[in-house]
């Protein structure tokens, strides 16, 4: 066993960056996500491991340090919330055209525009189907708990150096304020200038040296023949990933009759409905997805025919319940319960939406929030 | 001396840089950024620095240069090429990086990152070329544009009341106390292209020092935008731009 400590989500992803050998975080204050830069300030991770920390002039300024660094073959960060993710969207549509890897931690707060600082789960359509122009995904890990903070952030550098692509850890701002026990990740030294010429020399921009050809970062081709071939080589990318990095957690799914469905926050909430709803002799199961891209489609497929309903739980208006729609294909009904504005589900909430559901007294109008029977 | 003579090995005393590639350039005759590329390729030669350097190239016509220039290259968003050489420069304090960028990616679009670059002090190099339009999507005003010039978005001359005046970035960034050297040049002669790349050796060798931003602006002509011939547009810039943009340096901190 690793060492244990009480960290807030926010920290746990600050101490596991300089933990895994990340070389170079930069970031813009926003709320609710700003002791990521705070903590990574104070810690000072370049007297001990060489990693540089920097504060960006804006959130536009910290995605283009990313695309350069990452550009050399750097482990490199950045994080924001929800308004300043809008802002990096057109710098990750270049880091995926150009098959960079970095790691980028959007900490969602509820819109749109300026919104409100409060958390949500509003995020989830512009960053799970690309959100910049052209064809391209970025990986997607949604933590459910500051444990998760913690180890996603390795998992999400061996992602993004594995498939050459950005990879969000997208997360709420409860997850990144809230207090958990956590063991700290391995500590992994930084990659030396020879490991970085040795791994990724191929195409890193690391200084042409006379045994190579010069190395070229770049999401630009005029050709539209070689675009096009470039656009199959990504989108056969995707579906490699899609085949091979799912990942998804499912809870007392064996005997279900009500399946539950969520993901981060949502999860944690809808699984305390579920304990209760057990307690009543409910039988209530939960998938929780932990990728976001790839979905697991597969996962809610197979359960379906196994229960009498599904209720998907977002602090969203209805996002991530149109993937679930996709997986159920209109075999069992499809409920929505979700909240926005920084409104959180209450277990109490969900559990009397499954209850009216279960015993066939279901109306939406008795329930906060946005209520649906979606499909 | 007869020819034979003449063409020994011995007796050359100038070639084409071996860093600039053999690829056949996109820009139209009479463009200065083939002159700016020779002569970037030229300093990188002379300082022997090829394995060390990594540029970054822009959006507007040079976003290709990285097809001229035997050296690794980043090619950034539109404005965005400070942000990326800071990264890179931080990562790799012993590196030589310079962006090369034009007037509309980096005195319009990109005024936030240069600014903060230059105030950050990182040492790398800024070459900022200035012909006064937008080249690449058809002549199209830009910050530097002169007062009365007409562009494609300016079609009665460009005007203060509506448009603002010729910005004169370098001046700004020359206030900078993080900016070591910045100077305006011009390679519309052989002497001025001399000059220019004196200049561009004591703008990368200044990175040696650790001292701060070099920022070098080249005022350039764009004959096609411009609508002249290449002689034109030579005298044009010198009667013109040069009453706006004077060459010389503005600050000179380096001690070489």
């Amino acid at each position: 066993m690793g060492e244990k400590i009480l960290l807030k989500g926010n920290e746990a992803i600050a101490i596991a960056a300089v933990r895994c050998g990340c070389d170079g975080y930069f970031g813009y204050p926003i709320t609710p996500q700003s002791e990521i830069l705070e903590t990574l300030s104070e810690m000072n991770p370049e007297k001990d491991t060489g990693m540089i920390v920097l504060q960006a002039e804006s959130e536009v300024a910290a995605i283009n340090m990313l695309y350069g660094g990452a550009g050399c073959g750097k482990k490199v960060m950045t994080s924001s919330s929800s308004p300043g993710i809008s802002l990096m969207t057109e710098g990750i549509s270049y880091i995926a055209g150009a098959e960079l890897p970095c790691v980028i931690v959007d900490v969602m707060r509820g819109g749109p525009g300026l919104g409100t600082i409060q958390p949500a789960q509003s995020d989830y359509f512009q960053i799970t189907k690309g959100g910049g122009h052209g064809d391209y995904r970025t990986i997607v890990l949604a933590p459910a708990s500051v444990q998760e903070m913690n180890d996603f952030v390795d998992l999400s550098f061996d992602l993004a150096f594995k498939y050459k692509t950005p990879v969000v850890i997208l997360t709420d701002g409860v997850i990144g304020q809230m207090m958990e026990k956590v063991e700290l990740s391995p500590v992994k030294p930084r990659w030396t200038d020879e490991e970085i010429v040795k791994l990724h020399g191929d195409w890193a921009s690391t200084g042409k040296t006379s045994d190579r050809k010069r190395n070229i970062i770049t999401s630009l081709d005029l050709d539209p023949h070689r675009q096009e071939v470039f656009n199959m080589k990504l989108q056969s990318k995707y579906r490699e990933i899609e085949r091979s990095e799912v990942r998804c957690e499912t809870m007392l799914c064996e005997d279900a009759e009500y399946l539950v469905i969520a993901y981060g926050l949502s999860a944690r909430v809808s699984q305390k409905a579920m304990e209760l709803a057990r307690e009543e002799g409910i039988k209530v199961g939960l998938i929780r997805p932990v990728t976001l891209f790839p979905y697991p489609y597969g996962v809610i497929e197979k359960a379906v025919p196994h229960v009498k309903s599904i209720l998907t739980v977002e602090m969203s208006a209805g996002q991530m319940v149109e993937d679930v729609a996709l997986a159920v294909k209109g075999k069992a009904p499809l409920y929505f319960h979700g909240r926005t504005g920084g409104m959180l589900p209450s277990p109490e909430d969900i559990l009397a939406l499954i209850k009216s559901i279960a015993e066939g007294t279901y109306n939406p109008g008795d329930f906060s929030g946005h209520n649906k029977l979606w499909l | 001396m007869n020819i034979s003579d003449i063409i020994k090995p011995e007796n050359k005393v100038y070639g084409k840089s071996g860093l600039l590639l053999d690829k056949e350039m996109h820009y139209c005759p009479g463009c200065s950024h083939g002159t700016i590329h020779k002569i970037i390729a030229e300093t990188i030669d002379e300082l022997d620095i090829q394995e060390q350097v990594i540029g970054v190239s822009p959006v507007g016509c040079a976003v290709l240069a990285y097809d001229y220039i035997d050296i690794d290259w980043q090619e950034a968003a539109h404005g965005r090429a400070p942000a990326l050489a800071t990264a890179i420069k931080r990562l790799y304090p012993e590196k030589y990086v310079f962006t090369y960028q034009g007037d509309g990616d980096l005195a319009s679009i990109g005024t936030g990152e240069i600014i903060h670059t230059c105030n950050r002090g990182d040492s790398v190099t800024i070459i900022f070329v200035n012909n006064a339009i937008y080249g690449m999507t058809g002549g199209q005003m830009a910050p530097t544009t002169l007062e009365g010039m007409k562009t494609a978005t300016t079609p009665q001359g460009r005007s203060h009341i509506t448009s603002g005046f010729p910005m004169k970035i370098t001046e700004m960034i020359a206030l900078l106390p993080g900016v070591v050297y910045a100077t305006r040049q011009s390679v519309d002669t052989p002497a001025a292209e001399r000059k220019a790349k004196r200049s561009m050796i004591k703008a990368f060798k200044s990175q040696q020092l650790k001292k701060g931003t070099s920022f070098i602006e080249i005022v350039s002509t764009c004959n096609s935008g411009w609508k002249m011939t290449p002689v034109e547009a030579n005298i044009w810039m010198r009667e013109n731009m040069f009453p706006v943009f004077p060459p010389g340096d503005i600050k000179d901190e380096t001690g070489f």
